[in-house]
């Protein structure tokens, strides 16, 4: 049991992992996939509420979800980096994504904006945009992969998320950085605590050398590389350090939570 | 003594009789479940970042929408992955590999192509394959391990990003999954096609003989 505590990661819920783990044994699953063949024209309505059958496909498929969380945490490696590339493979231009039009982007005052910092934290104060511009800042030019397939190379330039949770002495053994952004109808989406701690994991100020454009999330986005798109919040209103699966926009619509790249 | 020479003959004969061994039998109809389930999901997935002009009819794509098809493709993964794995093992293992699809030869693949286009090739031992058969299942071997890596490297191109570096990085290995589909499309609309032109085939991989 000594062993199998090591083997879990931090960020997954052992108890969750476990009954996953026993719940995707060959047998039932086999059992399950075939149920779930049955009726498959009915599958093809998998919108979300439409599955009146009882056997649940879509119970099944969020917990194999589960699972794929646990194995990709495990997967994880602190040490592998993201690609980077030259500035000269930028691409340009770097498109505009989210679930709304540009124009109904949020439009943050940087003046009165305040990123507030909450939960497992040392210091709770809150930081202007002028504050976390002294902070020391890296760029990296790396690819963004949206959930969706496509993938654009960019530059973004900010602090390293890990030199900030220092900073303000977080507790790096809890399990999430969970974030809560501006958009329309309130974007949020948790970061696992090992991919928060990732060297290239960035709160972004700049993209392109030039303070973060309205488009791509000023004042404030965090840049994971080895995060799918979704899993980089733009337009960063508060943080929160937490043990607790606070869920997100996305990740509550049935996008794998860890999508981990 | 004779009649003891007979029985066995004819033990020997009721054994030969099976063409498809059960494990095959079991994991042929597991992956092709399993395949059926990607790609229907895959076209879903597809759709929502065409490679090219095209998307695929929303009637048969599988899981509604972009989060319900990669949910599908991300579970049926394992049954597809874990199943692969242990036939090719087993395919290794017990020398099936070896025994049904080597050699091919060029001039066998030639000469039973010619005898397949005029109606001449023969089906009388089921048990043996044909050059034409050896090159495509060989292929489709082939195309499904290429398949699964390609797959792992667009998951995982951080991760497991010298996979992704052997099909050209992240956007490479779009275009090989993507293709390895096609295959594979391909190869399931003329197999299904011979199979049921030659139905004691499509018998032999239900019931093995």
């Amino acid at each position: 049991m000594g062993r199998m505590r090591k083997l879990l990661i931090p960020g997954v819920d052992k108890t969750l992992l476990v009954r996953d783990a026993v719940k995707s044994m060959p047998d039932l699953t086999r059992r399950r996939f075939i149920s779930g063949g049955a009726s498959l024209g009915a599958l093809t309505l998998l919108t979300g509420c439409d599955v009146t059958d009882s056997f649940s496909a879509e119970e099944m498929l969020k917990q194999v979800s589960k699972f794929n969380d646990g194995v990709q945490a495990l997967m994880f490696n602190p040490n592998a980096m993201a690609p980077t590339f030259p500035e000269s493979a930028i691409t340009k231009p770097f498109p505009f994504n989210a679930y709304y039009d540009l124009d109904e982007a949020p439009e943050v005052d940087g003046k009165t904006w305040k990123l507030e910092v909450r939960g497992l934290v040392e210091n709770k104060k809150s930081w202007t945009l002028d504050e976390l511009y002294q902070l020391p800042q890296v760029k990296q030019v790396t690819r963004h992969i949206c959930v969706e397939g496509w993938s654009a190379i960019g530059s973004w330039t900010g602090t390293p998320l890990r030199d900030f949770l220092k900073l303000v002495g977080a507790d790096t053994r809890a399990k999430y950085v969970w974030f809560q952004c501006a958009d329309k109808d309130g974007y949020n989406s948790p970061l696992d605590m090992p991919s928060a701690l990732h060297a290239q994991t960035q709160m972004t100020f700049k993209f392109g050398d030039e303070i973060l454009p309205r488009a791509y999330g000023f004042p404030m986005k965090i840049r994971v590389p080895t995060k799918l798109g979704f899993k980089n919040p733009k337009y960063v209103l508060s943080m929160e350090v937490t043990n607790d699966y606070k869920g997100g926009f996305w990740e509550d619509q049935g996008y794998n939570s860890f999508s981990g790249s | 003594m004779s009649a003891v020479t007979v029985s066995d003959e004819h033990a020997a004969s009721t054994k030969a009789k099976v063409i498809q061994p059960a494990w095959v039998r079991a994991m042929h109809w597991t992956n092709a479940f399993a395949m059926v389930l990607m790609i229907m999901s895959g076209w879903q997935i597809y759709n929502a970042s065409p490679l090219f002009g095209f998307t695929f009819p929303r009637s048969i794509t599988l899981g509604g929408w972009l989060a319900g098809g990669l949910l599908w493709h991300f579970a049926a993964m394992w049954l597809l992955m874990v199943n692969g794995l242990i036939y090719l093992v087993m395919g290794v293992v017990t020398g099936r590999f070896r025994k049904k699809l080597l050699p091919i030869t060029p001039e066998g693949v030639i000469s039973d192509t010619k005898a397949a286009l005029t109606g001449k090739l023969s089906h009388d031992d089921l048990s043996r394959y044909n050059y034409v058969q050896k090159l495509l299942y060989a292929g489709i071997i082939v195309v499904g391990i290429l398949i699964v890596l390609s797959g792992l490297a667009l998951w995982k191109p951080v991760q497991l990003k010298y996979l992704a570096a052997l099909f050209g990085g992240y956007e490479g290995a779009r275009y090989v999954h993507f293709f390895c589909m096609a295959a594979i499309v391909a190869f399931m609309v003329v197999h299904v096609a011979l199979a049921l032109l030659v139905p004691k085939s499509l018998r032999a991989m239900i019931i093995g003989r």
